[in-house]
């Protein structure tokens, strides 16, 4: 399971690192050398977005890859092979990251038996809180995923430890209110708010949204196990190209 | 969280985990108010002093006589104040949002009306407002953008996704999860997740809780048949929500658009092009494709052009309980124009669809029977699109010389 890969992981590093990509964005070549450049790179776990049409969860730059995705073709078919190809691939976990609609109207349960076979690891599914996720839930224990839920700032301590009690692998916690890919101000607050989460749960815990250089990897050192690059590489590859992303990466830590 | 708000299998609440505790508070706040009788005596008092209820139940006699069937009875939710029943939800979550202490009002908007109806409440209770509005239906809507502005909102222009009110809901809860502190999200309809299908339907059944009283007061008997358009389901909640207990049969008349073999549509409950989903944080039949990607949609009437619909309509219909139609822009500018002439009643593009339904069923009914039609608004919104539908010159000429004024 994700949770032991981790802890092993930690042993020999500060932190570790997650990336994110919008699959098929912005196109099925760049992905694939996106994420090879990220493993390069030594990233320790990725997520791959299946887009949707309604990502309510996502700010404008993951929003603009989720609909140009779509708009150039992008079937939630086509990721689950490309998924498959990654896992095969390279040897890291990896994690799908999509709308609970996905999973729904293609089965729940045919959804997650077939990330299973395809070798990918667990899934974080934003609007599924567990008390809406029975079917999921089931599903993924009896494939051997993890479902990754979230923390959020305003949760509350009782709230915390009942969605720790549902979790495994790790806890994503977000940083701060909002969407993704708006500023996050890496302050005694949310230092503050990482203890709250380490008090509640024994999984690692990942942070994310608004992570994007060596000086937000640095505070989080020691704060959490895990940080989450999401929006950020977006950007890079929009700006610079591909072939910025492993520089950028190994610049991290 | 509980498990709350599920119509049989519809409805719930699919939300990110950053709005859960916002939601706890607002159900909270809800449930308080719907407890306690003086809450909706003080709605029921603004409603009569700031609005006009109750709103009249009129006999349409020129249109009765026209059609020779059924005595038609129309609703007159036109004759709220702001011109829409989006104004008896709008000012029912005010009273809430003072009980909140919330200081700021965002909403989403299509036809306009809830925008208007919630920029009128901010005003009025002073509160800062934010609009959300697909970029299509800005133009579309142009007259009820200069009114919001003028109340003081600002409204935002959506340009993502399909550009409409599905766009503009994402939008809205974009803003919300980052400013819940001191903001609350007035939805417009009886969608989105728990408490709202019911909340919302639960500040629209004023409109069946009078037309019920009405109906049987100059009647002496109950209606056979209630017909409303189904855009999110608000309108059609209120009304419904009347008569649920008794023999009546409940119409819902949704947006044919192009017609419904055209797929340019946005009828969910009576077409084979929708399927169950969740998406914005609930669960219903939604116009969707095979991987679950919401499709577009289409109706002359922005308030229509929806891709979900009200969890509580998709179990009236699973249960067969109401009964679902659609009616395409062509026949609701028809109905539209044979209203205008024989009563003189100027219904929203969105209220029409609902007389489509009632003028084909009306002569095939006794004339011992009376039906209703629910007039959820004025049309005077839809000046443009009507102008242009009716190809009026006066009109077109009009635009052209005003035009050519403001470029000098
Ligand atoms: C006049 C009018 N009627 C109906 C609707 C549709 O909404 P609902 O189905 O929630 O009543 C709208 C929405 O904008 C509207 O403005």
């Amino acid at each position: 399971m994700l949770e032991t890969y981790l802890k092993e992981r930690r042993k020999g590093k500060d932190i570790l690192l997650m990336t994110h990509i919008v699959a098929g964005y912005p196109d099925w070549d760049a992905c694939s050398d996106m994420v090879a450049a990220m493993v390069d790179a030594g990233v320790d776990l990725m997520e791959l977005q299946i887009p949707f049409s309604e990502p309510i969860a996502d700010g404008p730059v993951i929003l603009k890859a989720n609909q140009e995705a779509l708009e150039r073709g992008v079937t939630v078919a086509r990721c689950l092979e490309f998924g498959r190809e990654m896992a095969r691939r390279h040897d890291i976990p990896f994690l799908y990251m999509t709308y609970y609609n996905i999973l729904l109207r293609r089965g729940v349960a045919a959804f997650v038996h077939e990330m299973a076979d395809a070798g990918i690891r667990g899934a974080i599914v934003p609007d599924l809180p567990p008390e809406e996720g029975e079917e999921y839930l089931s599903a993924m224990a009896e494939n051997g995923c993890d479902p990754i839920f979230i923390f959020s700032p305003t949760t509350s301590d009782e709230r915390l430890r009942y969605l720790s009690s549902v979790a495994s692998g790790f806890v994503y916690c977000v940083a701060r209110k909002g969407v993704t890919g708006m500023d996050t101000r890496f302050s005694d607050e949310l230092g503050a708010y990482l203890g709250r989460c380490r008090r509640a749960t024994d999984l690692p815990l990942a942070l994310g949204f608004g992570v994007k250089d060596k000086t937000d990897v640095d505070f989080l050192t020691g704060k959490a196990d895990i940080a989450v690059i999401g929006t950020q590489t977006l950007r890079l590859v929009e700006e610079q190209g591909v072939a910025a992303v492993g520089d950028f990466i190994r610049g991290l830590r | 969280m509980n498990k709350k708000g599920y119509f049989a299998d519809f409805g719930g609440a699919f939300l990110p985990e950053i709005l859960v505790a916002t939601f706890d508070e607002l159900t909270a706040a809800y449930e308080s108010a719907k407890a306690d009788p003086a809450f909706w005596q003080e709605y029921e008092n603004l409603m009569s002093s700031y609005s006009c209820r109750p709103t009249p139940l009129t006999l349409a006699e020129n249109l009765t006589r026209h059609f020779g069937g059924a005595r038609i009875y129309v609703k007159r939710e036109d004759l709220n104040h702001t011109g829409a029943h989006k104004a008896n939800n709008v000012m029912g979550q005010g009273l809430l949002v003072k009980r909140m202490g919330k200081k700021r009002v965002i909403a989403e908007t299509g036809a306009g009306q809830h925008g208007v109806a919630t920029a009128t409440m901010a005003a009025r209770f002073g509160f800062d407002c934010t609009i959300y509005m697909g970029e299509v239906d800005v133009e579309r809507q142009r007259p009820n953008v200069f009114w919001m502005e003028q109340l003081g909102a600002e409204v935002v222009p959506v340009k993502d996704g399909t550009r409409i009110l599905k766009d503009a809901i994402n939008e809205a809860f974009r803003d919300w999860v980052s400013n819940m502190d001191n903001t609350h999200y007035v939805l417009g309809t009886a969608c989105g997740p728990h408490p709202f299908p019911e909340m919302v339907a639960w500040f629209q059944s004023i409109i069946g809780r009078e037309a019920r009283a009405q109906v049987l007061e100059r009647e002496g008997k109950l209606p056979r048949r209630i017909y409303a358009c189904v855009g999110g389901g608000s309108n059609a909640m209120g009304i419904f929500g009347g008569f649920m207990d008794d023999p009546v049969e409940l119409v819902g008349v949704e947006a044919g658009g192009r017609g419904l073999d055209t797929g340019a549509h946005a009828s969910r409950l009576c077409s084979d092009d929708a399927a169950i989903g969740v998406a914005q944080g609930y669960k219903t039949y939604f116009l969707q494709n095979a991987e679950g990607q919401m499709q577009e949609t289409h109706s002359i009437a922005a308030g229509l052009d929806y891709v979900g619909v009200s969890p509580i309509l998709s179990h009236l219909r699973e249960e067969g309980r109401a009964r679902f139609t659609a009616a395409t822009d062509r026949e609701v500018v028809a109905a539209m124009r044979l209203t205008i002439r024989k009563e003189g009643l100027i219904p929203a593009l969105e209220s029409a669809h609902a007389f489509v339904q009632a003028f084909k069923d009306a002569p095939d009914m006794s004339p011992e029977d009376c039906l209703i039609i629910n007039q959820s608004g004025r049309g005077d919104k839809d000046i443009f699109t009507v102008a242009d539908a009716f190809e009026d010159p006066g009109w077109r000429e009009f635009i052209i010389r005003k035009a050519e004024q403001y470029q000098t």
